[in-house]
């Protein structure tokens, strides 16, 4: 063979390696494993300073405190950890994650479906568990992902997925959690490329709410009349009435939310209401109805000049202090942004709650309010083994260095695409004797 | 009603052929026994005017009534010299429609004839031409006693010339006082279609180059070609000059900035909001024309609606008729115009109010009379009483101050319009009413001219009547209970008694009678109202005029941070426990254990201190950021679009920015020279920027310059790839280096020479990119994969400068090496990716890769969230490459400065640069850090502290509002539903298309 010849398939080979598809996900995992000597985050406030944790089969075993509790460990695999935080695996609900790959292009675009009630519309068939962007919150301690359709009034229904996966099969969490609602807007955005500065009055409003209302009206007679002719937008809907799956408003104005809950206190849904900009305004309704929020984005600007300069990320706190369930979400912004989710919950640590609170809203908080919490969010006996292993603090970027983390107690794999790419270059630079 | 009784040709058009016999008349009238203000200044009680033929003949107390005079006896009125409106659109045809969206887009001018490139310069326009008399709206203006109307068509960022005209109804050529009056400049393109300019401070740089492109055509231009536009441009130079500043105080700063660039004193059409700027404003030395339209209350009874009601609209409402009053405080030379007003009736009540809040009759009446007039260098026809002036003018039936006081009359150009009787015949009083042999009583109530009629059937039921008086006649309509038809009357009144006949509901014929009995029982509560008339309380005006802005401004202290963790990044980076020293705005002192005498001490024990936050890539504080048409738009700038009210400023204060490079976006290939302001909190534009700086362009590579993402009509700019991107640089380029050649050659030309040589004509485009070419303007060029990043270096090669800036850059670990060797830094997200196709290769190392290879590498933002968290940010290559700290936080603090040039000035704490310091409570890369105090030349103007007052201060101030707009509401004023006003926060891929917003 010539040189040539070699340095292509030598190419090629690189090139393979280089443009081969998102990580393999995890093996079963075949032995029992012991997290050893690590602070231990339960995700529900508390926190063992030097624990073991174990978990078998893919089910936490024990998580006890090291300087209490001996352990018989012999056939364990044994990860020291001390000096390491160990937490549950994070929770991001309410995304597109999966059903996009990049926004601009229209092709790679799978969350809108056309028409305005779709709530037959399925999430998860549309899940790529090869999308890019998974390793990418993989890399920052999300394990899980509420998958959501998005536009129209009612969206669609969601399932919660887990992150390491063959194909959507294979992911599925929980299939058909939610359907999720975008409840009507009461003004438009100002046309600000028309020199608008103020919202305009949406004259639908009260039509889109009385289609919401003939929707769960219409379900609730379907289901009584059981007809002979199947209706798939009703069927959807169905178990909404029946509290199998949850209901998730998205409602941002207070009085979008006041006329959310008003409208659909009747039909006893579920609900949950998402984005809530404004929740504090209407707290108390929220706390009457004992009604938990997602908040939109942490890291989003205040509404208003007037609202103190940290209202956003302040009112995780402000709520939670109230007694109301809050979980955090990245619904509103750059879906590569959401892998940011422990971040935003270190945003919301320095303003008004401790670390453990703070992530309680990104771990158990939004397990409770995904129904969800019987099987993870919390690193307790019997739940799911969804563990994050970091170097330092998981909230914090600088200790956010994840060593280990396990779905289900399969060991996820973080050789993907950006980090290929940065070792691609860095064997570059440094072979230029760069970056000394 | 209004009827005109003197609809007479008074002055014959000489050179007019007529169809049948001249019937001019002699119009001549003498107005006797009134109280006449002669001017503004100039009031004579009891006195006389003679109008002839138009015209003023004689003024006084003592004037004699001239023989044939019509004699009208105004005794108890007052006669005003009419208003005069100094920007209207009286007689001329509707502004055409703004282009619509979507479509193909038009980047050439369609306009047919021998006219400039740019549909938006209409300079050519004259509006005597399209005038027509005798509309509509000119009896709206009498009404409100206008005598003369400056008349423009609003289109157009040069508008042509207007008509100064009367209201009178002679015909076009007899009522025009002055055609070509003034010439009108606008910052909107109005209806042209064209694509160029789309923004601000494309609006400001078609203006410049026009001015440039009409002094070369008048030294050359004109022999070689013909322009019709830059020939009326020039020949309108010598007119008053009024620019349309619409939007809010700010344009009008703007406008009067471009005037003074070219000598040239524009008077400013004003929005009311200039107490907001109020030293700005006076500095200008600009004459305003101020509208007198004040915003209705807010109905803020739903405490949740009201929370979209901002703190500046409020302020606003309270403040508004405040403006003329502080305006005349100041001294500011201004007039009052009409134009704004939805609803012309309210004019004299809202000149009222203005002076109700502080503004001096006369004051008042000078901005109504005389300095309109002055503004059109016509003070010596209108404005005024004066013998041989218009005889413009109008009868109030009193003191027009008053609020009681009507205007009767409007005499334009000599012709009476009457609104009314003069005198109006009072029948008030309580009656005997009899009818068909039943009598009731009755009551006349009312203000003469409009009285009313009740028959009061018992105690508790009173029966209105359709009650009308004309000319003594009488006609009554009304229904009794229990019948199905009305009773209509006639009749005629005779001193104290009526009487008539008429129909009853069945038909039958019957007569009536309605004899007065005595008066009406008189309410008194004059007092009352006097007292309510005095200046009202207001609150303070705040820097800048929205929520946390301040009354009193922040002052440079010498100030003493003790015991911090101190990032100096110099060094080794960092000292424990160390003291820095403020003095003048200055670092004064570093170190350990320093004192200084009579400064303020800071205890930052325990928390850290580093240099202000730069932020390469902002786009807060802006009007707009695209100027999304041309692939060249070089010649816009991006500081005349600077909008310092921007809340982001304060914002981002609070997350420890000090200082932000605005750029234009990235619609195009080269943007618009980029503006570097400092976050100092309640300057004015002027004042934000950044002085002495290095001026900067932004160019921009990839999807959005060649329109990917922008819909399937726009695929016809050149380019649409980016093979395309590199010619338009290469030729761009190219013409610069020629453009310089031939300025460099007619420079070196003898002064005999160049006399005799035409000098290039200037051009502000070229220039810039000239300015790129010799080294004294530095690009930011956004960019994403590796290709397009190279070809500029390889471009910049070839013209010999050096790309100084690639922002976004997320590919930059690509070519990192390549980047280093020719100089460039990279200003890269931390994070950002797959938003689109050309960031499918971002990855958040990007920023450590670089920096490897050597490459002056800073975070910027983009977003004006985002920016108020930029050490975080930064942070994350802690996570993503393992960076060092200090390496870390110098990315969003010392290289920015680097790559603006001001390394030397600010960027680390070093004794001898600016005070823009952040006190952080934490570990400045900590998610947990929050600045407790960001000063910017050393003025704190953000703290924990002044934070918290300012959102009591502010709660307060809200609650004083609501109340007193309840009270306003209760008190029967008008009200505004609460509508949520909406900022747009740009990042540099919006693009004005289709309502599409580009975002990521």
């Amino acid at each position: 063979m010539n040189k040539l010849i070699i340095n292509i398939i030598l190419g090629l080979l690189v090139s393979t390696s280089l443009m081969a598809q998102v990580p393999a996900p995890g093996s079963a995992q075949s032995e029992p494993i012991a997290i050893m000597n690590a602070t231990a985050h339960i995700g529900n406030g508390e926190v063992i300073e030097n624990a073991i944790v174990t978990f078998e089969n893919g089910k936490i075993r024990n998580v006890v405190d090291a300087r209490k509790v001996r352990m018989d460990l012999s056939g364990y695999k044994q990860i020291s950890a001390s000096g390491m935080h160990v937490y549950p695996g994070l929770i991001l609900p309410m995304t597109n994650l999966g059903l996009v790959e990049y926004n601009a292009v229209r092709a790679s675009r799978d969350y809108s479906e056309v028409g305005k009630i779709k709530p037959h519309v399925r999430a998860a068939i549309a899940f790529n568990t090869d999308s890019e962007l998974i390793p990418t919150m993989k890399f920052t301690g999300i394990q899980l992902a509420q998958v959501c359709g998005q536009g129209g009034l009612v969206s669609g229904t969601s399932s919660v997925m887990q992150l390491d996966a063959w194909n959507w099969e294979d992911a599925l969490y929980v299939e058909d959690d939610g359907v999720q609602v975008n409840w009507p807007a009461l003004t438009l955005r100002a046309r600000w490329w028309m020199g608008e500065n103020e919202r305009r009055v949406n004259k639908n409003y009260d039509e889109d709410v009385a289609a919401i209302k003939k929707l769960l009206e219409d379900t609730k007679s379907y289901k009584e009349s059981n007809p002979a002719e199947k209706n798939l937008v009703l069927e959807a809907m169905v178990p909404v009435l029946e509290g199998k799956k949850r209901l998730f408003v998205n409602a941002n104005r207070p009085k979008q939310i006041i006329d959310a809950i008003q409208t659909l206190k009747p039909y006893s849904v579920k609900l949950v209401i998402t984005g809530a900009e404004d929740a504090w305004y209407v707290k108390d309704l929220l706390k009457e109805n004992d009604i938990p929020v997602l908040l939109s984005n942490v890291h989003r600007l205040p509404n208003r000049p007037e609202e103190p300069v940290d209202m956003p990320y302040s009112l995780p706190a402000m709520l939670a202090n109230e007694g109301i369930m809050v979980g955090l979400t990245h619904s509103d912004g750059m879906i590569a942004s959401s892998r940011n989710l422990p971040f935003f919950a270190g945003t919301v640590a320095g303003y008004g709650v401790g670390k453990e609170e703070a992530l309680k809203m990104v771990t158990s908080n939004t397990a409770k309010i995904l129904g969800i919490d019987n099987m993870t969010g919390t690193l307790e006996s019997g739940k799911d083994a969804n563990i994050v292993i970091s170097e330092g603090d998981l909230l914090d970027m600088r200790g956010n260095i994840i060593q280990y983390s396990f779905i289900q107690g399969r060991e996820v794999s973080f050789d993907a695409l950006q980090q290929r790419l940065y070792e691609k270059f860095k064997t570059k630079y440094e072979s230029q004797g760069l970056g000394n | 009603m209004c009827w005109m009784l003197a609809a007479v040709v008074v002055h014959a058009q000489e050179t007019f052929h007529v169809n049948g016999v001249p019937d001019s008349r002699p119009g001549l009238y003498a107005l006797t026994n009134a109280t006449i203000y002669q001017d503004y200044q100039t009031v004579i009680p009891d006195a006389t005017l003679i109008i002839e033929d138009g015209k003023v003949k004689a003024i006084g107390a003592s004037v004699t009534v001239p023989k044939g005079a019509t004699v009208v006896d105004l005794d108890g009125k007052y006669i005003y010299p009419a208003v005069v409106e100094p920007f209207g659109d009286y007689g001329l045809p509707e502004p055409g429609k703004p282009a619509g969206w979507g479509g193909k887009p038009q980047y050439e001018s369609k306009k047919e004839g021998a006219f400039g490139w740019n549909e938006a310069i209409r300079s050519e326009f004259r509006a005597a031409e399209v005038l027509e008399t005798k509309s509509k709206s000119a009896s709206e203006l009498r009404k409100i006693g206008v005598g003369a109307v400056n008349s423009f068509v609003a289109d157009g960022i040069h508008r042509g010339t207007s008509v100064f005209v009367n209201l009178s109804d002679e015909p076009v050529q007899n009522a025009v006082l002055k055609s070509d009056a003034s010439a009108h400049f606008s910052f909107s393109k109005g209806s042209s279609k064209q694509q160029y300019p789309n923004s601000l401070m494309g609006s400001v740089a078609l203006i410049r180059q026009t001015y440039y492109d009409a002094q070369w055509y008048k030294e050359q231009g004109k022999k070689v070609q013909t322009n019709l536009s830059l020939e009326a441009f020039n020949n309108t130079q010598s007119l008053p000059q009024i620019f349309d500043a619409s939007g809010n105080k700010l344009r009008v700063l703007l406008a009067d900035k471009v005037g003074d660039e070219f000598g040239v004193q524009y008077i400013i059409k004003g929005n009311g909001d200039e107490y907001q700027r109020l030293n700005e404003i006076k500095a200008t030395s600009a004459s305003l024309i101020v509208p007198l339209s004040f915003p209705d209350a807010y109905d803020v009874a739903d405490p949740l609606s009201a929370l979209d009601v901002s703190l500046a609209d409020m302020k606003h409402w309270e403040l508004a008729p405040a403006n003329a009053m502080m305006l005349s405080d100041k001294g500011v030379e201004f007039s009052f115009t009409t134009s704004d007003l939805k609803n012309k009736g309210d004019f004299w009540s809202n000149v009222r109010k203005a002076v109700t809040y502080g503004l001096p009759q006369s004051a008042a009446l000078k901005a109504l009379t005389y300095t309109p007039a002055k503004q059109l260098k016509a003070q010596d026809k209108v404005g005024a009483l004066n013998p041989g002036m218009v005889a413009n003018l109008f009868v109030a039936s009193g003191d027009i101050f008053d609020d009681q006081s009507k205007i009767q009359q409007t005499w334009v150009q000599g012709q009476k319009f009457e609104f009314g009787d003069l005198n109006p015949a009072d029948y008030a009083g309580k009656y005997e009413f009899k009818l068909d042999g039943n009598t009731y009583a009755m009551e006349i109530s009312g203000e003469p001219g409009s009285q009313k009629a009740e028959l009061i059937i018992n105690d508790s039921t009173k029966t209105n009547l359709n009650f009308k008086v004309k000319n003594n006649e009488v006609t009554i309509k009304f229904g009794l209970e229990g019948q199905d038809a009305d009773v209509r009357l006639a009749g005629w009144i005779d001193s104290e008694s009526i009487s008539g006949n008429g129909q009853l509901a069945d038909g039958s014929w019957a007569n009536w009678t309605a004899i007065k009995t005595g008066d009406l029982e008189v309410e008194e509560k004059k007092e009352e109202e006097k007292e309510e008339a005095k200046a009202p309380e207001l609150g303070d005006v705040i820097y800048p005029f929205i929520a946390y802005g301040w009354s009193e401004a922040p002052k440079q202290e010498t100030l003493l941070i003790q015991n911090a963790t101190v990032w100096t990044l110099e060094g080794d980076g960092k000292i424990e426990g160390a003291d820095v020293l403020v003095k003048g705005g200055k670092i004064a002192a570093v170190g350990k254990g320093l004192s200084a005498d009579g400064a303020k001490v800071i205890d930052a024990k325990g928390k850290h201190l580093t240099p202000g936050i730069i932020d390469e890539h902002s786009h807060i504080a802006l009007f707009s950021v695209n100027e999304g048409s041309n692939a060249i738009t070089a010649e816009c700038r991006m500081q005349d679009a600077v909008d310092s009210d921007d809340i982001n400023i304060y914002r981002q204060l609070s997350g420890g920015v000090t200082m932000s490079h605005l750029l234009h976006g990235s619609a195009n290939p080269a943007g618009a020279q980029s503006a570097l302001i400092k976050l100092r909190w309640g300057e004015d534009p002027k004042g934000l920027l950044v002085a002495g700086a290095d001026p900067t362009i932004k160019f921009a590579l990839g999807e959005n310059v060649k329109q990917s993402n922008w819909g399937d009509d726009n695929t016809i700019r050149f380019p649409q790839t980016r093979m395309g991107v590199e010619q338009v640089y290469m030729d761009g380029f190219t013409r610069a280096k020629e453009y310089g050649e031939a300025l460099a050659k007619y420079n070196g030309l003898s002064r005999k020479m160049k006399s005799k040589t035409p000098a290039p004509r200037r051009d502000l485009q070229l220039e810039t990119l000239l300015e790129i070419i010799n080294k004294e303007r530095f690009i930011t060029c956004h960019s994403y994969v590796q290709s397009e990043i190279n070809m500029l270096m390889k471009v910049a090669d070839k013209f010999d400068f050096t790309v100084n800036t690639f922002t976004h850059i997320l590919e930059g670990y690509k070519v990192a090496d390549k980047m280093a060797e020719h100089g460039a830094g990279g200003s890269t997200f931390a994070d950002w990716w797959a938003y689109k196709f050309e960031v499918k290769d971002a990855i958040p190392y990007n920023a450590k890769l670089m920096s490897m290879a050597g490459v002056t590498t800073a975070i910027n933002s983009d977003d004006a969230e985002m920016a108020r968290r930029l050490n975080q940010e930064a942070a994350k290559s802690a996570k993503y490459g393992g960076m060092d700290e200090i390496e870390i936080l110098k990315m969003v603090t010392l290289n920015p400065a680097k790559l603006l040039h001001l390394d030397d000035q600010v960027g680390t704490i070093k004794v001898g640069k600016d005070a823009d310091l952040v006190l952080w409570n934490d570990h400045p890369l900590s998610i947990y850090a929050k600045s407790e105090m960001t000063m910017v030349d050393g003025k704190i103007y953000y703290s924990t502290e002044k934070d918290m007052a300012a959102r009591k201060a502010l709660s307060d101030e809200r609650a004083r509002l609501v109340n007193k707009m309840l009270d306003a509401k209760n008190g029967g004023a008008r009200t505004q539903k609460p509508r949520k006003k909406e900022q747009h926060l740009f990042d540099c891929e919006d693009v004005i298309y289709e309502g599409a917003t580009l975002n990521d």
